[in-house]
């Protein structure tokens, strides 16, 4: 159950913009902190701060403690089997970016295909064309319907016994669309091929379960989960991560170096190389700690409800088009809209005005918006902290932006109308 | 109202009812130009007779501040010459950035000056002239017949 004062948590959201109430509909971009995730950031500091799996003294034992720890709550909120499938990264960005290079670069040929949607972040396309161009294989794209749901007849007909690896989004940021990416893993692996899915926007807002999924890799991060910056992870199978040759290079992720080779460690450890990021990775386990206790399936079930009660508001209000499914049950809490005669940049400064934090732009999606006929999108995202008194605002705050971009008359000389 | 000063009436009156908006056959300059703040879009087209600009037009998708600033911009610079235009794309871009400006040198542009308390904005308001001076640049480069791709990127 998401108490009733979840919103005392967080500090942040008592502040007022312009003397209105803060209203911050931006999760998806990065969610706001619990006071407790912020206390236990600057305890770490304060009491305990030493670098982690080398020191013998006691807050050094206790730093790498509570860092392996907080890898086994990441690890667990996920259901992997064991923590050593965990390898903390910095962003979900750099966990893709992880498995490109290091298992791409020993997996992937000339000739081999990836399929992916039309629908990806950049974060989940740029690192697979980085490896296509450099090893001759080619990209294929999904596409979706006016909906935003993806066409499966075109999935399986992509999929062939040249298909190494599916890479796809599970909800997607603009869209909303919760991909079947159990469906996809199960035919990935009968052609052979393995399974990354994109956790940024799934992992903070609905139980993911990757056993259940049956999927290879999954990369999520901290800051979209009530966690800090900086903190992100790659899960994959252990007998993946062991075959896999290392990603960077460095101090902690050896066993013995000489001047002219070295051994490395077995996963996690292996591909963490460098002094981590310590603080951020211990308190993503606290930032976990409050979510469990709240529970991935309320969170879920309130999402949908506020999603429910935002599609139906929009709709009301003339001139807007609202992208994604219309199935809540198909869809996440991130809405992305097109209004007619204003462009997005002109309606998040107008919203900012009236206290209230929307995303204007592609959102790292600019095949996605080409594909909608978009020059650019509004977006409005949700989490646990949001209700229905904020989108009551943002509709509130359109009819303002409305007002303001109503059509001018034609001006007496020099003017043409559009 | 802060806004009052971003979305000044003429602003919003070039927004509605752009000048300029079209294109042009067989043009002497052609750019394209994209706002890193994502979601602007432009192309501008110049005609030249006997070194002075004789016809320019644009089209473009993107925000209100992007779109009133390129058709100001093609009122302003029709009939100069391209060192007389490249002369006000400076004068702009220092308006742009803090300094004094002048109004019988910018006319209407002088209401992009709200635009400095939108730092975030600015981008917007200086695409059109960035991908305007980059043409130039080109043009006067290769004294061919020119298509460029610009970004305020390189600002």
């Amino acid at each position: 159950m998401i108490p009733a004062n979840v919103r005392d948590d967080f500090p942040i959201l008592k502040q007022t913009m312009y003397g209105k109430p803060f209203v911050y509909l931006d999760s998806a971009a990065t969610s706001q902190k619990p006071k407790r995730v912020i206390d236990a950031l600057v305890r770490y500091y304060q009491e305990y701060n030493a670098n982690v799996h080398r020191g013998i003294y006691r807050i050094a034992e206790e730093a790498t403690q509570r860092y392996e720890a907080s890898r086994a709550k990441v690890a667990a909120f996920i259901n992997a089997r064991r923590p050593e499938e965990i390898v903390f990264t910095r962003s979900t960005t750099e966990a893709i970016n992880l498995v490109a290079y290091a298992w791409g670069r020993a997996n992937i040929r000339e000739g081999d295909e990836i399929i992916l949607t039309e629908m990806e972040h950049h974060s989940n396309l740029v690192p697979w064309q980085l490896l296509a161009a450099e090893r001759n294989a080619r990209l294929l794209f999904v596409p979706f319907d006016d909906q935003g749901l993806p066409l499966m007849e075109e999935f399986d007909r992509l999929l062939t016994e040249r298909t190494k690896l599916v890479a796809v989004t599970h909800q997607s940021n603009v869209l909303g669309t919760i991909n079947p990416v159990k469906e996809m893993a199960r035919k990935a692996h009968t052609a052979g091929a393995k399974v990354l899915v994109d956790g940024a926007q799934s992992a903070p807002h609905m139980p993911v379960d990757v056993q259940d999924l049956d999927i290879d890799f999954f990369a999520f991060s901290a800051h979209k989960m009530c966690g800090p910056t900086g903190a992100g992870a790659i899960w994959a199978r252990y007998e993946i991560l062991e075959a896999m040759p290392p990603f960077h290079g460095g101090g902690e992720m050896i066993m013995l170096v000489q001047l002219d080779g070295s051994t490395y460690k077995d996963p996690p450890h292996k591909f963490e190389a460098g002094t981590p990021n310590i603080a951020d990775c211990i308190v993503w386990g606290d930032a976990v700690d409050y979510l469990k206790r709240i529970g991935m399936a309320s969170i879920r079930e309130h999402e949908k409800r506020l999603t429910a009660y935002a599609l139906s508001a929009l709709t009301e209000v003339p001139g807007i088009t609202v992208f994604g499914p219309r199935d809540l049950d198909r869809r996440g809490g991130a809405v992305a809209f097109a209004t007619d005669v204003v462009h997005p940049h002109d309606v998040a400064q107008v919203l900012d005005q009236e206290g209230i934090a929307v995303r204007a732009g592609h959102h790292c999606t600019q095949p996605l918006h080409r594909r909608l006929g978009v020059a650019a999108t509004t977006r409005a995202s949700f989490y646990l902290y949001n209700n229905e008194a904020d989108i009551d605002a943002l509709v509130r705050g359109l009819q303002v932006v409305r007002r303001m971009f109503s059509p001018r008359p034609v001006p007496v000389t020099g003017g043409q109308t559009d | 109202m802060a806004l009052d000063d971003l979305y000044r009436e003429v602003i919003l009156d070039h927004y509605s009812h752009p000048r300029n908006k079209g294109t042009i056959d067989g043009p002497d300059i052609k750019v394209e130009g994209a706002n890193p703040l994502c979601g602007d879009e432009l192309s501008i087209f110049v005609r030249l007779t006997g070194g002075k600009i004789t016809d320019v037009k644009f089209l473009g998708r993107g925000c209100s501040i992007s779109q009133a600033s390129a058709s100001m911009m093609t009122e302003q610079i029709k009939g100069k010459t391209l060192e007389g235009a490249k002369g006000l794309v400076g004068k702009f871009k220092a308006m742009m950035h803090g300094e004094p400006a002048n109004e019988d040198e910018l006319g209407d542009l002088m209401a992009l000056q709200g635009v400095r308390k939108f730092p975030v904005r600015i981008k917007c308001a200086t695409l059109s002239w960035v991908a305007l001076e980059q043409g130039v640049d080109e043009f006067q480069g290769s004294h061919q017949k020119v298509v460029a791709k610009a970004s305020t990127e390189a600002e």
